[in-house]
């Protein structure tokens, strides 16, 4: 039940806000110059003036822009995101096209990051100011510094052109469509170099960030008591430390999981894969609103959702936080 | 980079002497030799997804590319640039000009089974040509009817005199022809066929993932014999160009068409022996670098101002250190791979010289005020193409050392089109100029006044030459080929004079293409042509 009145007041509160960011997004396209006609023409190469005019008629700009807007909100309101201009069919399918590799993308260097965070941050908090330490954390350093686009071409390049092991690009082989388990296995072989790429960044930032509270919890005065109890040390830093220090991370996750759908427009390029920062770009490029649009209500749903959990997740950690609310 | 240089005289001995091409072409013989392989999957590039694959309704290479081997057009270009007969097997003009006929080739069916008949040409020359197409509607503008009195003829008809070899030169791109059953009810634009096309051509549309890649297969019911020989051909989206080198170099690309990787990229595979890295097979796409003047700032409605910017720019310093081979000098708006229209350089030609450019500016009365600035200018360079950004710079860099200083605003491409073309907010703007054949389909129309405001590529610059409106609608419905071309060449004189916009640049798209590949580039336009001879050697 608490959850569940939790849940509700998180919803109540992003509503508005979810509003807001559409409005926002809405009023910053249109004061980008030029329209999704002004796009196409530009693809096109050229075209006559009654052409455009026609076009602009197509795709409802003849409108003035509170309309237009109104239009849009109308809509949102009866769950209808709209019609895409350069995907010629509803936004709600051209998302959902897109979601699952997001996701699965998302989901992979996640999860790759916080558990290998986890444990190098471990091993340096443990081994804090002796080899292990340094060669980790020069090691985070240089992850963090390097452009993740660069990183993913030096992937291809790597593994792709001179070794051949993975392949450069692409969601899935198209050469030989497979089936059941050999095309999940394809997808997971095409994901590798992504996953890696998209995960280094974030890998840096927990590794720094699991040190640190490892350093501070272990300093706390219940795992003295722990120590003096002649419990071993593996069995303090597992039972005791690890579930303490771990908030801090949590907390990340929940804040990162929105900056990984906009960090995934580079690796996405890079790799080709299908996902929603590529459609994303390529929507303010084109000035298909309705996408775009569309993509910023799915990303904030998918922000909440992530957020929703994790304050589910620190209530399972620290039984103080539930009990306060 | 030998080797493109290589490629670049070979084509043009092959276009102006006969007699040297004869030598010229012989390597290419031991191609001809091996024996055509059956089979094999062709992968190509693509890198900007279009929003329909329709080439009745885009004259764009991006549709071209995948479009064109799906659908045909009536005619095509043959390798010396000549029109020929694809779903038209002849064709003749009436002395006036008002009528050409078109006789179509016999039993050809389109993928679904149906017949092709004069029909469909008709009613994708009446709704789709004349209505919808770019650059189409303006060739079609005075088609008044298409009749088809049997089911393998089609006369078109027109209010005014249409120059035959006009209209040859622009059907190669401006002349797919769709199917009358799929189209004739409901809204073409939103027709699901769009995306899904059904043509006569050698492939076969199989699907389309958005986003990820578009595949067609050999189609066993074509109509030239033996054609064609892959079995398949794969489009894959690539939007990051760097990658797609990668993947060029991984195998897992045959082909990068039109300038699709950087040119630091292009430079290095065309050092690889599994590559040919050419402008072959590009040359009916052939653009010109521009610097479009607007006159509404008084300083550049002043004649010397414009000529004095030209002056201060060393073009050949600049091709030859950021472009290296893939571009050479300009002379005007009529490239020269134009063998039917190319003017000379003997039109006004504005060489580096920077004394004069600024005698030039002094003689305007603009003296350089303090710091040595005499006034400044904003600069809006178009974003397609590494060339235009270096070309902005160099410009900016130029034009500073005559006490010109440039801002350089950046925009994508809507609003590099809304800024220039419609909001007129520019005082340079820079971007390419596409030729297409004929400088009647999209060259005239930077020149002549009245163009509607907010036409892309149009006159959008408050110039206007009575002398040269003049000279353009005559040669746009001169009939006698010779006088046309002596029309267009007076046209050239006149803006190379006048200079609204200078156009000093040539560049020709670069393919990159693996080695492997045979009966490419044979054409000037082959990245969009049917590729029904292409194949595959082991």
């Amino acid at each position: 039940m608490r959850i569940l009145s939790l849940a509700g007041r998180r919803l109540a509160a992003s509503i508005p806000t979810l509003f807001l960011i559409l409005i926002g997004v809405f009023l910053l396209l249109q004061m980008a110059p030029g329209d999704t006609v002004d796009a196409l023409m530009a693809q096109m190469g050229g075209g006559d003036a009654a052409t455009a005019r026609e076009l602009r008629q197509f795709y409802g700009l003849d409108l003035s822009i509170p309309m237009q807007l109104a239009n849009y909100l109308w809509r949102l309101v009866r769950l209808d995101l709209g019609f895409s201009s350069i995907y010629g069919k509803p936004v709600a399918s051209v998302i959902l096209e897109r979601l699952p590799p997001t996701i699965l993308l998302m989901t992979a260097s996640l999860s790759f990051a916080f558990f290998f965070g986890l444990v190098f941050g471990v091993i340096a908090a443990r081994g804090v100011n002796r080899w292990p330490d340094t060669l980790i954390s020069t090691l985070g350093l240089i992850f963090y510094a390097t452009p993740s686009f660069w990183f993913g071409l030096m992937a291809i390049v790597v593994f792709s052109v001179y070794l051949q092991w993975l392949p450069s690009g692409g969601f899935e082989d198209i050469g030989t469509m497979q089936t059941g388990l050999w095309r999940v296995l394809d997808i997971a072989r095409h994901l590798v170099l992504p996953t890696f790429t998209l995960g280094l960044i974030f890998l840096a930032i927990y590794l720094r960030i699991m040190r640190a509270s490892m350093l501070e919890v272990l300093n706390l005065d219940f795992v003295r008591t722990a120590r003096a109890k002649g419990l071993d040390e593996t069995h303090v830093v597992t039972r005791h430390v690890l579930r303490n220090a771990l908030l801090p991370m949590v907390t990340l996750i929940g804040l990162q999981a929105g900056t990984m759908l906009g960090g995934s427009v580079v690796v996405e390029s890079v790799f080709s894969l299908p996902g929603l920062g590529r459609l994303a770009y390529e929507s303010v490029v084109q000035r298909d609103l309705n996408t775009l649009l569309g993509i910023v209500f799915v990303s904030a749903l998918l922000v909440i959702v992530v957020n929703f959990v994790t304050d589910l997740l620190y209530a399972r950690l620290d039984p103080r936080i539930s009990a306060d609310s | 980079m030998d080797f493109t240089r290589l490629e670049i005289n070979r084509r043009t001995a092959l276009l102006t002497s006969a007699a040297i091409a004869a030598n010229v072409i012989n390597p290419m013989r031991a191609f001809a030799q091996e024996t055509p392989r059956k089979g094999g999957v062709f992968n190509v590039h693509y890198g900007a997804e279009q929003r329909q694959l329709n080439p009745s309704l885009q004259a764009s290479t991006g549709v071209y590319i995948i479009g064109g081997k799906i659908q045909e057009n009536l005619v095509d270009l043959d390798a010396d640039g000549k029109p020929v007969g694809v779903l038209a097997e002849s064709w003749e003009a009436t002395p006036d000009g008002k009528t050409v006929t078109f006789k179509l080739r016999k039993g050809i069916t389109w993928h679904d089974g149906k017949p092709f008949t004069s029909d469909d040409v008709a009613f994708t020359a009446m709704n789709m040509w004349k209505k919808i197409l770019n650059y189409g509607s303006t060739l079609q503008l005075f088609l008044t009817a298409v009749d088809t009195p049997d089911p393998q003829t089609a006369i078109f008809r027109y209010e005014r005199p249409m120059p035959l070899n006009l209209l040859l030169r622009a059907l190669p791109d401006l002349g797919y022809v769709s199917a009358k059953h799929l189209y004739e009810n409901g809204d073409i634009r939103q027709n699901p066929t769009n995306l899904a096309p059904v043509g006569t051509g050698p492939f076969k549309f199989v699907k389309y993932e958005r986003g990820q890649y578009i595949i067609a297969d050999r189609n066993p019911d074509y109509w030239r014999p033996n054609a064609p020989y892959l079995d398949r051909i794969v489009w894959k989206v690539i939007t990051d160009r760097a990658a797609a080198a990668a993947q060029m170099e991984a195998g897992e690309l045959h082909y990068s068409p039109f300038s699709g990787l950087t040119i630091s990229d292009m430079a290095r595979l065309g050092k690889d022996k599994r590559f040919i890295v050419s402008t072959k097979g590009n040359e009916g796409n052939a653009r010109t670098n521009t610097i479009e003047f607007n006159f509404r700032r008084k300083e550049l409605s002043d004649i010397r101002v414009r000529r004095a910017i030209a002056h201060a720019i060393n073009v050949p310093f600049f091709i030859e250190n950021f472009l290296g081979d893939f571009a050479k000098l300009g002379t005007g708006p009529i490239p020269s791979t134009s063998t039917d229209f190319y003017p000379g350089a003997d039109t006004p030609q504005y060489p580096y010289d920077k004394a004069k450019a600024v005698a030039l500016l002094n003689e305007a009365g603009y003296k350089p005020g303090p710091g040595g600035t005499r006034f400044s200018l904003r600069l809006l360079p178009a974003p397609w193409g590494e060339d235009i950004s270096l070309w902005s710079t160099f410009i900016q860099q130029s034009l500073q050392e005559i006490g010109i200083p440039v801002e350089i605003v950046r925009n994508d491409g809507g609003g590099f089109l809304k800024q220039v073309y419609d909001d007129h907010a520019f005082d340079l703007a820079t971007g390419w100029h596409q030729y297409r054949n004929d400088p009647a389909v999209s060259t005239t129309v930077w020149y002549r006044s009245g163009q509607p405001k907010g036409a892309p590529w149009t006159n959008q610059w408050d110039w206007e030459n009575k002398t040269v409106d003049k000279t353009i609608d005559d040669a746009a419905t001169e009939v006698d080929p010779v006088k046309r071309k002596a029309l267009y060449a007076e046209f050239v004189k006149e803006v190379n004079t006048e200079l609204p916009v200078w156009m000093p640049i040539e560049q020709i798209f670069v393919t990159v293409i693996t080695a492997k590949a045979r009966n490419h580039s044979n054409t000037p336009r082959w990245g969009s042509s049917s590729w029904h001879d292409l194949w595959l050697s082991a």
